[in-house]
């Protein structure tokens, strides 16, 4: 049985089914969510399931009553509660990022500069993490980081500290947390663009008397502009709406928009105020996004 | 082979005893685990030569180059350049330039920024950078090119841009390796011709690495042939055409006729080699040092031999066979001629004239060369 004759009957055929697919999947797993939620953030808050009124009424004769709603979006300027989340998601997915940068780097590069053998294992040892779930990762921080975890439980036997550090439901357990969660993202886009590297040209730097730390600065970092950002857009654009370890990790004090979404949505029933805050966070990370593509499309062709 | 302008050296150095010679290779060996990549090799190049290192791949030659630039360090032996011991002298301290096989041009920076590069990193004075970097960008025609990337040019003008920049520096030598072998053949011909020029017109001394023989020819004051890790034999490009040490080197530089035979008559002026190759005797007009009964190999050139249809007048190194196969390359023609004990000979004859009585496929015709001609060596 070939779906072909059916599909052709509405102009679709080979090549046009291939790249239907995934337009299809797209229209159906995000053009329509997003509309549904870009409908729901120009509505009215009501008590009723769900609970939203409708943005179009029909009177049943001749009206069709359209009704947007920007008090929502207004809503988030005035309450400086949502600037501050928006503020401090870009922080902390600002901060992250240089964080990834600055350990996945030297991963990345020892890993483009070892034998083919060993980069293999490394590369793996990099991607193993993905086999278990996220949460139950974050949870195996809590387990480490706890009061009486393993970190402070080993920190105190051989004799470093006395009282156990508090280290859990702290910023920095939700910088941990969140590095240690992205960094494959950081290391792999980076990895792939120093592979590509001709090594020789340090040779020739050095040659031209460059010091090897002068070499790298001049040749490799430049070279390799495109996977970091890449890896930094792969770590940021998450990040900033990253909702389950802060949640986890940081405690209770940790406002990030994400858990503003989430505590919008949930325990206060604001529909329409966390769809305009999720629409307001896609607004800011579509130049990212962009800036993202741009790279990719750049990297492929080939030019630097 | 053809005739070059002429390295900057116009007299003979190496044959001065007294000469001081500007870099001096002692003694180096470089182990790889077991395997010696270069072994025991001593050398001395002297200043304004262009010295080119002939051999197969892997026969060393890359690991001497790289040892000379300092991106290996030599297993044991040292390596002086202008009377400096260059141990432990990292790269970017040697007053040493190499232009790269691949060239190694930065993907990142134009051409003018390529060749400036390294006077950035000595922090010379822009206003001299950029007049350094101009009478460079002239000397290799690329004047015009300097606002180019490297992904914009063709290879020859690459293969320009990276010597420019390993020249601009002034070093006291320069390396290069493989030099013209991106390059195709009438681009590379072209080049030699320009690379010679421009190196009597700056002096510096040049050390090529080299596979292709004819390259070497060309380029070289000095040939140094090797083979697994050693120097087999080094001198004038003639000297190693015309007066190999040794089969090896008589068959990797230039086309030859190899006969194995034992010396039948050793005489101060002459010998006489009796050859079952040949199926017949060698008479060489001039002695040589062997020892009695040994096995010799009598080398004979290609162009060396005459082959005529009628018998030649004299007896000594004549022999007849059938043509096997020509090639006909325009100025000259190839032919292998089989002689009745099966070896097959190789001769080339200039196309003098136009319509030459053309000798044909399967035609016997009698080979001889003059006794004065082969090459005999004892190993």
């Amino acid at each position: 049985m070939r779906p072909a004759p059916f599909l052709q009957r509405f102009g679709i055929r080979g090549r046009g089914l291939v790249v239907a697919l995934p337009y299809l999947w797209l229209m159906l797993f995000f053009v329509v969510p997003f509309a549904i939620v870009l409908k729901i953030s120009f509505s009215d808050v009501d008590l009723a399931i769900p609970p939203y009124k409708p943005l179009w009424e029909w009177d049943g004769r001749y009206a069709l009553a359209i009704k947007l709603n920007f008090n929502n979006y207004a809503f988030l300027f005035t309450d400086p509660l949502y600037i501050n989340a928006f503020l401090n998601s870009i922080k902390v997915a600002f901060f992250s990022t240089v964080l990834c940068l600055f350990i996945g780097y030297p991963m990345a590069y020892g890993i483009a500069r070892a034998k083919p053998s060993t980069r293999n294992l490394l590369l793996l040892l990099v991607i193993l993490p993905f086999w278990t779930s996220l949460l139950l990762r974050v949870y195996a921080w809590i387990g480490l980081l706890k009061a009486n975890g393993v970190i402070n439980a080993l920190l105190m036997k051989i004799g470093i500290i006395h009282e156990p550090l508090s280290m859990l439901y702290t910023p920095f357990a939700m910088y941990v947390g969140i590095v240690y969660s992205y960094l494959p993202f950081f290391i792999l886009p980076l990895y792939a663009n120093l592979e590509k590297m001709d090594w020789q040209l340090l040779e020739a730097a050095e040659d031209l008397g460059c010091r090897p730390w002068q070499a790298f600065y001049k040749i490799t970092l430049p070279l390799s502009r495109n996977g970091i950002l890449a890896g930094s857009m792969l770590v940021f654009i998450p990040a900033v709406g990253e909702f389950v370890i802060p949640a986890l990790l940081g405690g209770p004090n940790a406002l990030m928009i994400g858990r503003i979404l989430w505590d919008e949505f949930f325990s206060n029933r604001a529909w329409p105020v966390a769809s305009a805050v999720a629409i307001l966070l896609l607004i800011l990370l579509v130049p990212f996004m962009m800036w993202y593509q741009s790279i990719q499309a750049r990297e492929s062709a080939g030019a630097r | 082979m053809s005739t070059a302008p002429g390295p900057a050296v116009k007299a003979a150095p190496w044959k001065d005893p007294h000469a001081t010679p500007y870099v001096e290779i002692d003694r180096v060996t470089k182990s790889f685990g077991d395997f010696k990549a270069v072994d025991d090799i001593s050398l001395k190049i002297y200043k304004g030569e262009i010295f080119c290192l002939l051999g197969a791949s892997g026969c060393g030659k890359t690991t001497l180059l790289r040892m000379l630039g300092g991106f290996e360090l030599p297993s044991s032996g040292r390596i002086l350049i202008d009377g400096e011991d260059m141990t432990g002298v990292p790269p970017y301290e040697r007053p040493v330039n190499m232009m790269f096989q691949s060239y190694a041009l930065f993907p990142h920076m134009n051409v003018e920024q390529n060749v400036a590069f390294g006077l950035r990193q000595d922090r010379v004075p822009k206003g001299e950078i950029k007049d350094r970097v101009a009478t460079m960008l002239d000397l290799v025609k690329l004047g015009d090119f300097a606002k180019r990337k490297p992904h914009q040019l063709s290879g020859g003008q690459r293969q320009r841009v990276a010597l420019a920049r390993s020249l601009v520096k002034r070093p006291k030598l320069l390396l290069l390796d493989e030099p013209l072998g991106a390059l195709d053949k009438k681009l590379r011909e072209h080049t030699q011709f320009e690379l010679i020029s421009i190196q009597d017109k700056l002096g510096v001394t040049f050390v090529v690495v080299t596979h292709d023989q004819e390259e070497a020819m060309t380029l070289a004051s000095r040939i140094g042939v090797m083979n697994q890790g050693e120097i087999v034999q080094a001198g004038t490009p003639s000297e190693i055409y015309e007066f190999p040490n040794s089969k090896f080197v008589a068959d990797f530089v230039g086309s030859v006729n190899i006969f194995e035979g034992k010396l039948i008559e050793d005489e101060p002026e002459y010998v006489r080699i009796g050859s079952p190759d040949l199926g017949g005797t060698i008479y060489v007009s001039h002695g040589i040092s062997a020892a009695p009964e040994a096995t010799v190999w009598a080398a004979v050139r290609p162009e060396k031999i005459f082959m005529s249809t009628a018998p030649p007048d004299g007896t000594d190194n004549v022999v007849r066979g059938s043509v096997q196969d020509i090639a006909y390359l325009g100025d000259l023609s190839i032919y292998l001629v089989k002689l009745p004990t099966g070896k097959v000979v190789r001769v080339t004859q200039p196309n003098t004239s136009r319509h030459a009585e053309a000798i044909t496929w399967e035609q016997l015709v009698y080979l001889s060369w003059d006794s004065s001609s082969p090459v005999v060596v004892t190993r």
